[in-house]
């Protein structure tokens, strides 16, 4: 048994409305390697602020090797020796790595010296970073050895890590675990939040289950089956999306050559694509964020206009085409970011139906917006897409995450598109609603519709695509059918790993 | 410790409270202020706010409410489509000279021929063009350069106010006028004058113009597709884009639209009230309009009745002068003072005030 | 027209003096930028701190103490603008526009009584030695006191934001006020800090004006002073060292155009009078502008 390092003892948190941690306790030994699982909304974010010193727990207690530990602030948090990698980077991408990494340090030294530590630490570490480049020009898996490396320098006693793999490829998700197990086995412990079971099952050698904020199951993933582990996580059966096989028809959407500059400073640039896909296809486009998937989302949706011949609808080129042209050809998308891109946040779900239900749900005449007509698409949206709103009056930004995301693809979907392109359909979606739209995406290729899915989650991608490809620093892979893909040649297929090697360390 | 908390939803019932608490507490601290000067500040703010409509001066200085208000709408309602869709234009005094120009030049160019209904309609079409072509420079600098509007409206102000000392002392100058600076009297010529429509009201051909604008406005706005994409590009830029919003197209159209009202309210007033071209006939309605629009919360009703309040307190603090000896500065710094707490309200609107326990970010 | 009444010498000293008001509040403006909030109420921090620098120094005989109360003036009344924007939220525009009203307004009121009178004596300093080099000497050796401050308060503020660290906490904010607000840094607090720097800045600005440029007191005397220094917070790309430059220029051609007027060149008056606003204007469309800090504008709150 290892000595205890950090314990939480019946933390409780309250929300107006929601609970988000109630009475959670469990134990963290030094080098440990402890997994933090739970859904989206389970409660994971939240108890890992309370140990990094961002949320004040309303009741219960920490215990930090033996004595009382409540940081006020997460500087108190690091000068106990607790570190933290976040889900969502904060880096200044116009500064250097050597300057990002000084703002997170506390006394930092000199940049000369620090220059000199970082490059050490990192080589040591199988992360090597320059300390001289710019952030903004790093892939996000460099961006994330900013982030560890930014840790690493501290000697934290315990490292906390965010969802970490989501931006990773499967090469660069091996190297990253060797580097954990290495600090693991030097005595640094680590808090390894995910939602990726065969991940923490080959990682960590213990786990704690969060559901609606409260612990319901400790285990040993190591001797835990990844199906136990999802039931205690969902506290019941999933549903897995059907699909009946479907002869593809004919090529609807014709992509050739797409080329196009990064649109700005820390854009991608689109490297010669060409694909073709057929009615009734799923295809689905993998990769990790930053490597061109919110470009050809762009170029494909109208809101970059490339070459005409570049994107062709049905043999018509449409690459000059203004969104609402392309809506009119048949051609529908849904960007990433629902609120503030996909929908606008202060605008109500009629107005949000408008944006882009006016050509082929016949909204407007004459120029003039016909209103009652706009509310009933909202309406009928948030009706066969079980919305969970009080109307359709209510601002996008009063929704849910996963709601609106139910709305802004449900609202292209009855639109009955020809072509419907997503990106990141279920991110930050919980369950039950992600199963919903995979199936709402299936039904619409069922139906005769062309589907292109761009997400990060191979799992998903597996699930319901017909042909896989890969989006690598803006060029597009040969599309292979997704039936008995295995793990490795996805990994090849996204670029695998660049640079980084092996952990080694003089033992 | 108090703390803001995003509402859900903005809220309906701050949105129309907001102008009205801001006036109040304007008043009050305007009081203060006139206290401070040596005046009775009830006094002060019965003589602004009252006495132009109901005083003993009221018959005179009632019809000058329309005659200030006429102006401050016509160009706050251009503005407030461009306010709303994140484009500045600052210069609104600007364009407002260079329409005056161009409309009085129409005029003058005519001089002495009599034909009221084609001369006076061609000095209305030059002012909204002239006004329109000063604002369109800023704007496609914008467009093609991504060159800040705002300086560039703001300089052409200055430019403007050169080239209307110019023009008052050389090409429009009187030759009748016994070598004094500016333009012959428009007003008084029967083809290019722009006096009262009813008598007594102070409602001429620009406030006509004005009321329009504030109708089309609102319809626009509401019930339009280009009133939609005004409000979606200001509010959520990408998701306009993502919409098909053309945002050159929406710039060059906004500072059109802005400019060209702008220099038909200088028109209206340089062959109105003011009546001649001359070196300082404009008053600083185009910067008076932007907090007017503020005011007026980008609304056209609100705009409406912004206006005639920011009009009353030029013709109340015109009066104040004359009886209670009150510096003309005050009220120029009231003004200030009332977009001040306009904005400072406002955030009630999107924002909740919270009584946080003390915790941790 | 008489050109050889213009001395080179004395242009290039006199464009100096004339581009020391622009050059304290463009830097102060740059601070302000970096840490990522946009100011538009230059104008109206200048013209206060040039009616408070011109009554003070008036009253106590001493131009020192009116620098020192027209910093304070401006930085007062930049408070107000940091009030509003960090803790009540509001548009950026809207606000620094409404400042410039409120300082236009309450420098008149307070300049009541003002106008006309003189101020008192600010001497030029003559550096021994360097004063006497010939040519370089007068141009550059041989100024009032606050041309040195200027150049001083630049260069600190070059080394300020490349070498320490608060400099590149500053930097941080500006970048991306989210993440440094994650990391823990206080992002309101930092950036009352700055608006405070830009205003005392603007503050001296204007008293250069009303103490030693002119030297007198009138209403509206900055004159768009105030947006020339924002544009030239562009032209800079919000580099300390391209600022001056840019100050220089143009100071430069304001001072080209009052000599040219005085020899008699046959343009009229009111066109070499509109040329500076026209350069500004040519300036900002030729300069590709480098890229602005990532947070410039954008309204900062902090969600749990």
């Amino acid at each position: 048994m290892r000595e205890t390092l950090l314990e939480l003892d019946g933390l409780t948190k309250a929300y107006p409305g929601v609970v988000a941690n109630s009475d959670v306790s469990f134990q963290i030994g030094k080098g440990e390697v402890h997994a933090l699982l739970g859904e989206n909304g389970a409660g994971k974010s939240t108890l890992v602020k309370t140990i990094y010193g961002l949320v004040k727990p309303d009741t219960g207690t920490m215990t930090l090797e033996g004595k009382s530990f409540a940081p006020a602030e997460p500087r108190s948090a690091r000068a106990s020796g607790i570190a933290m990698v976040f889900q969502h980077f904060s880096l200044f991408d116009a500064l250097d790595v050597a300057e990002n990494i000084a703002l997170g340090m506390e006394n930092p030294p000199a940049m000369g010296d620090l220059a000199d530590r970082i490059r050490d630490v990192s080589e040591t570490y199988g992360l090597p970073l320059d300390p001289s480049r710019i952030v903004g020009d790093l892939s996000a898996g460099e961006r994330q050895r900013v982030e560890i490396i930014r840790c690493l320098l501290q000697d934290p006693k315990l490292l906390i890590m965010d969802e970490p793999t989501s931006v990773l490829t499967p090469q660069e998700v091996e190297i990253l675990f060797e580097t954990l197990r290495l600090l693991s086995s030097e005595g640094t412990a680590i808090l390894y939040i995910s939602h990726k079971l065969e991940e923490i099952r080959a990682l960590c050698e213990s786990a704690t289950i969060l559901r609606l904020g409260k612990v319901v199951g400790t285990c040993d993933p190591r001797q835990t089956s990844a199906r136990e582990m999802a039931e205690m996580m969902v506290g019941s059966t999933l549903h897995t999306p059907e699909r009946e096989a479907k002869d593809p028809g004919e090529v609807v959407l014709s992509i050739k050559s797409l080329s196009a500059p990064a649109p700005h400073r820390f854009g991608t640039a689109l490297k010669d694509i060409s694909i073709d896909v057929r009615a009734g296809e799923v295809l689905g486009i993998g990769g990790v964020a930053g490597n061109g998937q919110d470009e050809l989302v762009a170029a494909l949706s109208g809101e970059m206009r490339t070459g005409a011949g570049m994107v062709s609808l049905n043999g018509q080129s449409i690459g000059h085409l203004m969104p609402n042209a392309r809506r009119a050809r048949g051609l529908c998308a849904a960007p990433e970011e629902r609120n503030g891109h996909a929908a606008a946040p202060d605008m109500s779900l009629t107005e949000n139906a408008t944006l882009t239900g006016t050509v082929r749900m016949g909204l407007t005449r004459n120029g003039f917006v016909q209103w009652h007509k706009a509310r009933s698409f909202a309406e009928e949206v948030i009706k066969a897409f079980d919305v969970r709103t009080p109307g359709p009056d209510n601002a996008a930004r009063s929704l849910s995450g996963g709601n609106l995301q139910k709305f802004v693809i449900g609202r292209e979907i009855m639109q009955k598109p020809r072509v419907f392109v997503v990106n990141q359909p279920t991110w930050g979606v919980d369950a039950s609603a992600a199963a919903a739209i995979r199936q709402a995406l299936l039904d619409l290729a069922a139906d005769g519709a062309a589907v292109v899915v761009i997400s990060q989650d191979l799992d998903e991608l597996m699930e319901i695509s017909d042909r896989f490809a890969a989006l690598n620093g803006g060029a597009l892979s040969a599309p292979r059918p997704a039936q008995g893909l295995t793990v490795e040649e996805i990994g090849l297929m996204l670029g695998g790993a660049h640079d980084m090697e092996v952990a080694h360390v003089e033992a | 410790m108090l703390r803001l908390e995003k509402r859900p939803q903005p809220s309906q019932v701050w949105t129309y409270t907001t102008p009205l608490l801001a006036v109040a507490i304007t008043m009050v601290m305007g009081g203060i202020l006139f206290a401070a000067l040596g005046k009775d500040p009830l006094i002060a703010i019965r003589t602004i706010f009252w006495d132009p409509m109901f005083g003993q001066f009221a018959s005179y200085s009632l019809p000058q409410l329309l005659v200030k208000a006429g102006p401050l709408m016509l160009i706050a309602i251009g503005l407030s489509f461009g306010f709303r869709a994140g484009v500045w234009n600052i210069g609104a005094e600007g364009q407002y000279i260079i329409g005056a120009i161009c409309g009085a030049a129409v005029g003058l160019a005519f001089y002495p021929m009599e034909a009221r209904w084609l001369i006076f309609p061609l000095m209305i079409i030059a002012g909204f063009a002239g006004g329109m072509l000063w604002a369109l420079i800023p704007g496609f600098l914008r467009v093609r350069f991504g060159t800040n509007e705002i300086l560039v409206s703001l300089m052409l102000v200055y430019v403007a106010e050169q080239l209307l000392a110019s023009m008052s002392l050389g090409l429009l100058r009187n030759p009748e006028g016994m070598g004094f600076p500016g333009s012959r009297n428009l007003s008084q010529i029967t083809s290019s004058q722009n006096l009262e429509l009813i008598s007594g009201t102070g409602m001429h051909w620009g406030v006509v113009f004005a009321f329009i604008a504030v109708i089309f406005a609102y319809i626009a706005l509401s019930r339009h597709m280009f009133g939609f994409n005004v409000r979606l590009a200001g509010q959520s830029p990408k998701a306009a884009a993502f919409s098909g919003v053309n945002p050159k197209r929406l710039v060059l159209i906004c500072m059109g639209l802005s400019g060209a009202l702008a220099g038909a309210a200088g028109l209206f007033e340089v062959a109105g009230p003011s009546g001649q071209v001359s070196i300082d006939f404009n008053v600083g309605y185009g910067f008076t309009a932007i907090i007017v629009a503020f005011l007026g919360r980008l609304h056209p009703v609100g705009i409406l009745l912004a206006a005639l309040l920011m009009a009353l307190t030029y013709i109340g603090g015109e009066i104040a002068q004359l009886t209670l000896g009150l510096p003309g500065a005050a009220i120029q710094l009231f003004q200030g003072m009332l977009l001040f707490f306009l904005l400072a309200v406002d955030v009630l609107t999107n924002y909740r005030i919270v009584l946080a326990k003390s915790e941790a970010a | 027209m008489d050109f050889s009444s213009i001395n080179p010498i004395l242009l290039l000293a006199s464009l100096m003096v004339a581009s020391t008001p622009i050059l304290l509040a463009a830097i102060g403006e740059l601070v302000v930028e970096r840490a990522g909030v946009l100011n538009l109420g230059v104008e109206g921090m200048m013209i206060t701190g040039a009616v408070c620098g011109f009554v003070v120094a008036y009253h106590s005989g001493s131009p020192w103490l009116g620098f020192i109360c027209a910093a304070l003036g401006g930085a007062a009344l930049s408070m107000l603008f940091a009030f509003l924007t960090q803790f009540l939220l509001s548009n950026q525009v809207a606000t620094g526009l409404a400042l410039t009203l409120f300082g236009l307004g309450l420098s008149a009121l307070i300049g009541q009584g003002y106008n006309g009178i003189k101020a008192p004596n600010f001497p030029d300093w003559h550096i021994p030695l360097l004063g006497d080099i010939p040519v370089v000497g007068p141009i550059v050796f041989q100024h009032d006191p606050m041309v040195y401050v200027g150049l001083l308060i630049v260069g600190a503020v070059w080394a300020f934001l490349k070498y320490s660290r608060a400099g590149l906490i500053l930097r941080a904010v500006g970048e991306n006020h989210d993440a440094a607000h994650a990391l823990g840094y206080n992002v309101i607090f930092i950036r009352f800090l700055a608006i405070g720097f830009g205003g005392a800045c603007a503050g001296l600005g204007g008293a250069y004006i009303s103490l030693v440029r002119v030297p007198q007191w009138t209403e509206g005397m900055t004159a768009g002073a105030g947006w020339i220094a924002l544009a030239i917070v562009v032209f800079a790309s919000w580099k300390p060292s391209r600022l001056l430059l840019g100050a220089y220029l143009f100071g430069g051609v304001t001072v080209l155009q009052l000599n040219l007027q005085a020899a008699g060149l046959a343009i009229p008056v009111e066109y070499l009078s509109m040329s500076p606003y026209l350069a500004t204007i040519i300036v900002l469309v030729i300069m590709s502008a480098g890229r602005a800090p990532g947070s410039l504008g954008k309204i900062f709150h902090a969600s749990r």
